[in-house]
């Protein structure tokens, strides 16, 4: 049934029954007393707020820590379900490590005409220093964040690729954590799949791509823009999780041809570093002289192999929603297989069939900017206002080129919990993928973001959005 | 032992406890001054208030906004002011902020205590605080202090990073004992009470809940006081947790151990074994020889020396 006009739900069907993963949890969830969700509801927040788990919020100075809502009604699938999408994300990551390659290296994909060349020229993301370059082991996303909307039964869509440095998999870990000691009981009763290992598995990973020089077990720190950056819990949770050092740009410099760290006993090499600054902040040598956070000269050592980045600078390429668009064609040329999950239908605005099409439709679609992140500089057409959307116009036919647009998708839903009780709301769900030399592994989990106001369809953290448990059932 | 943590992380870790120190020691001061205030005519409740200002570095900062001394202006300033630049909302901050930048050098208790800490005092200071619920704030706040060392003392690694925290506790606790000493020498001067007998009661009750020793004082002295016994005890009595002989009798077993953990002597080691031993071989006789406010200033300036030579000997800063 694709493309069904109805808004799938992920807990009930149309007849209103519950679907078979959610049986024991529902069976579990009319046992509770309401009063008691609403007593642990409260409660989760404050664990929330206790534990520290926030994001700092851009531009506010003072009260500057916010909480992501977190909703306690669990995301589930099943375990057919799962295997189908595991074997599409890894067939597609998979796919976009060759395609960062060929990038790099011969661009066969442009050569034989699949892939417009003027994608690459001009583009920020692309970096001319990565130019014939391999990094160590061949890895260039050595951390994917996949981003998968749902319509329907068998419907699954990829909506986005981070291939930058994707964030979030610390609420996937606190959420689950946060359930377990609300929720005990639950645990017992339904076969969920643990997540708790995604931080060894993501050290074993990390450590599986140290550089050839490496002498005996590879030292890894985590890069961080500092405490203040949004994302500063998670880095310092990944750290600490995984027993790495936390480091920021101030304590690193190049010492003896290779990227060191100021301990107190002097300067010591790493050997692996999970950098969670972007590519134009990491070596003021080489990228935005102005930048504080990175190291000065990392880039030479990285390029005579004295260290491993990861994820790969010039990765951020694989982002660009107009190559997104090609996805399909870029599945295809490196694995010779046909795409196990599909792409969302994209128009490309460069294309003047394209542009004509959706300035024609533009209140039934959802527009985006090709280097946008985060929700930010979109237009969702049918929520739009006719002021929006007139300026919408404009950026489309004076810049088309910038933008894609896609159909208004009927995001899959799953209740979360209100005062009222059970409410559907609008879901995405973000699998995190690691890839090293000979292996890519997906932790069975994910983030769940849901968009917490009714009808919303954006589940953005910086715009309103929660994030919800997501359980994989054991078979 | 191969890995070593980041000069940033020790640095981190031993502010973090010297601020979280520093809170502690103003809330007794604040609480020790308001007793003293309660039993004391308006003049004299003033000037109380002015030496604990003074104690803490802030006559000018509070005079420039305030022309009169009264408590309930006194301890607001302290507590909240922003116009005080170590008001202690925010030393607190600065607790937590340093906590959250070696988040993976401390244990998860020990963060969430300072956490929860962080957030109960945050909220209880963004009001002014009027005199029937400063009891309560007090209380709050050195509940902070047992919370975090209690966590340190339950769930730290006992590697470099617990020396470095223990040690910017035992450097800020010697020069907060020593300040507060300072604030009161004039009236431990030996011609006015070197016989022990004109000493104001109600002066060394103070001076002794300033540290919160009145207690342990009056246990060990069964309830005789006289100005000699009091510097010993602050001084020199190594069973007294705020002594500065007990002080830097564990700064030294710190510094040894960190020496030992990097196989390597700095020059804070040999500050402290220095000054240790000399405060092991001192008597109450050579301070008051001396004079005990140059005791005491000489002192100050040594500990300083030995935080200075601390965050160089282990790279703090870059």
């Amino acid at each position: 049934m694709t493309g069904a006009a109805e808004t799938f739900d992920e807990m009930f069907d149309p007849a209103g029954e519950v679907r078979s993963g959610y049986a024991d949890y529902c069976v579990w969830y009319d046992e509770q007393e309401v009063e008691l969700l609403r007593r642990k509801h409260k409660e989760a927040e404050a664990s929330f707020r206790r534990t520290g788990i926030t994001f700092n919020v851009y531009g506010e100075h003072d009260a500057e820590e916010r909480l992501i809502p977190f909703d306690m009604v669990p995301r589930i699938i099943t375990a057919r379900e799962w295997r189908r999408l595991t074997r599409g994300i890894e067939q597609r990551v998979s796919a976009l490590n060759a395609f960062i390659h060929d990038l790099y290296h011969r661009q066969e994909i442009t050569r034989s005409g699949r892939l417009p060349q003027r994608l690459l020229t001009g583009n920020e993301a692309w970096l001319a220093n990565m130019v014939g370059f391999t990094p160590p082991g061949g890895v260039y996303t050595h951390i994917v964040g996949i981003d998968l909307v749902r319509t329907g039964p068998d419907d699954f869509f990829v909506l986005e690729d981070n291939a930058r440095t994707p964030s979030g998999v610390s609420y996937m870990l606190e959420n689950r954590e946060t359930m377990m000691a609300m929720f005990p009981e639950l645990f017992t009763r339904v076969p969920v799949a643990t997540v708790s290992d995604y931080p060894r598995r993501l050290a074993r990973s990390l450590a599986a791509c140290a550089p050839k020089m490496t002498a005996g077990k590879p030292t890894i720190a985590v890069l961080t823009p500092g405490i203040y950056n949004s994302a500063y819990y998670e880095h310092a949770f990944l750290a600490d999780q995984m027993g790495a050092e936390l480091v920021e740009g101030c304590d690193l410099r190049v010492v003896n041809g290779r990227v060191a760290m100021r301990t107190t006993m002097g300067y010591e090499p790493i050997d692996v570093l999970y950098r969670r600054v972007d590519d134009e902040f990491l070596d003021p040598l080489t990228f935005n002289p102005d930048s504080v956070l990175g190291v000065p000269g990392i880039m030479d050592v990285y390029r005579s192999g004295g260290i491993t980045i990861a994820n790969a600078p010039g990765t951020g390429i694989a982002d660009d929603k107009a190559i997104y668009s090609f996805m399909p064609e870029i599945v295809e040329f490196y694995t010779g297989e046909k795409p196990l999950l599909p792409n969302v239908e994209t128009h490309r605005c460069a294309d003047p069939e394209s542009l004509k099409y959706v300035l024609d439709n533009l209140e039934e679609l959802v527009v985006k900017e090709v280097h946008g992140s985060g929700g930010y500089g979109m237009l969702i057409g049918p929520t739009a206002s006719k002021k929006e959307i007139r300026h919408f116009r404009h950026k489309l036919e004076s810049k088309p080129e910038n933008y894609i647009a896609q159909p208004t998708l009927a995001l899959s839903t799953c209740p979360i919990f209100t005062n009222k009780g059970l409410s559907p709301r609008h879901l995405d769900l973000r699998p995190f993928v690691l890839v090293s030399p000979d292996n890519v592994e997906i932790v069975p989990g994910g983030l769940t973001r849901v968009a917490l106001k009714k009808g919303s369809l954006v589940v953005n953290s910086s715009q309103g959005g929660g994030t919800k448990d997501t359980w994989v059932l054991k078979d | 032992m191969d890995r070593h943590m980041l000069g940033r992380t020790a640095n981190g870790l031993f502010w973090m406890f010297r601020y979280l120190e520093r809170v502690e020691n103003t809330a007794r001061l604040i609480d020790a001054a308001q007793r003293m205030a309660l039993t004391r005519d308006i003049v004299s409740a003033a000037e109380e208030w002015r030496s604990v200002i003074e104690t803490l570095g802030q006559r000018i900062s509070y005079e420039s906004k305030h022309g009169t001394y009264t408590g309930v202006q006194a301890w607001n300033f302290l507590l909240r002011d922003r116009d005080n630049p170590a008001n202690l909302h925010a030393l607190m901050r600065s607790v937590r902020t340093n906590a959250r930048a070696v988040r993976t050098a401390i244990s998860s208790e020990l963060w969430t205590a300072i956490n929860e800490s962080w957030m109960e005092i945050d909220d209880a200071l963004s009001r002014p605080i009027a005199q029937s619920n400063l009891g309560d704030v007090i209380k709050l706040i050195k509940r902070a202090g047992t919370l975090a060392h209690g966590a340190v003392a339950n769930s730290m690694l006992r590697d470099a990073g617990f020396n470095f925290a223990r040690a910017g506790t035992f450097v800020e606790r010697a020069d907060s004992t020593a300040r507060v000493l300072d604030m009161k020498y004039y009236l431990l001067l030996p011609s006015v009470s070197y016989v022990g007998s004109s000493l104001d009661a109600g002066q060394w009750d103070q001076l002794l809940r300033s540290v919160s020793g009145d207690r342990a004082f009056r246990w060990l002295n069964a309830g005789k006081a006289d100005a000699r016994g009091i510097v010993e005890f602050l001084i020199l009595d190594e069973r007294f947790p705020r002594s500065l002989a007990y002080s830097y009798s564990l700064l030294r077993q710190n510094l040894t151990t960190l020496s030992r953990l990097h196989g390597t002597e700095g020059r804070a080691s040999e500050l402290i074994r220095d000054s240790a031993t000399a405060l092991a071989d001192l008597t109450i006789d050579a301070v008051f020889d001396e004079g005990l406010h140059q005791f005491l200033t000489g002192f100050q300036r040594r500990n300083a020396e030995i935080g200075n030579a601390i965050a160089e000997d282990y790279r703090f800063l870059a």
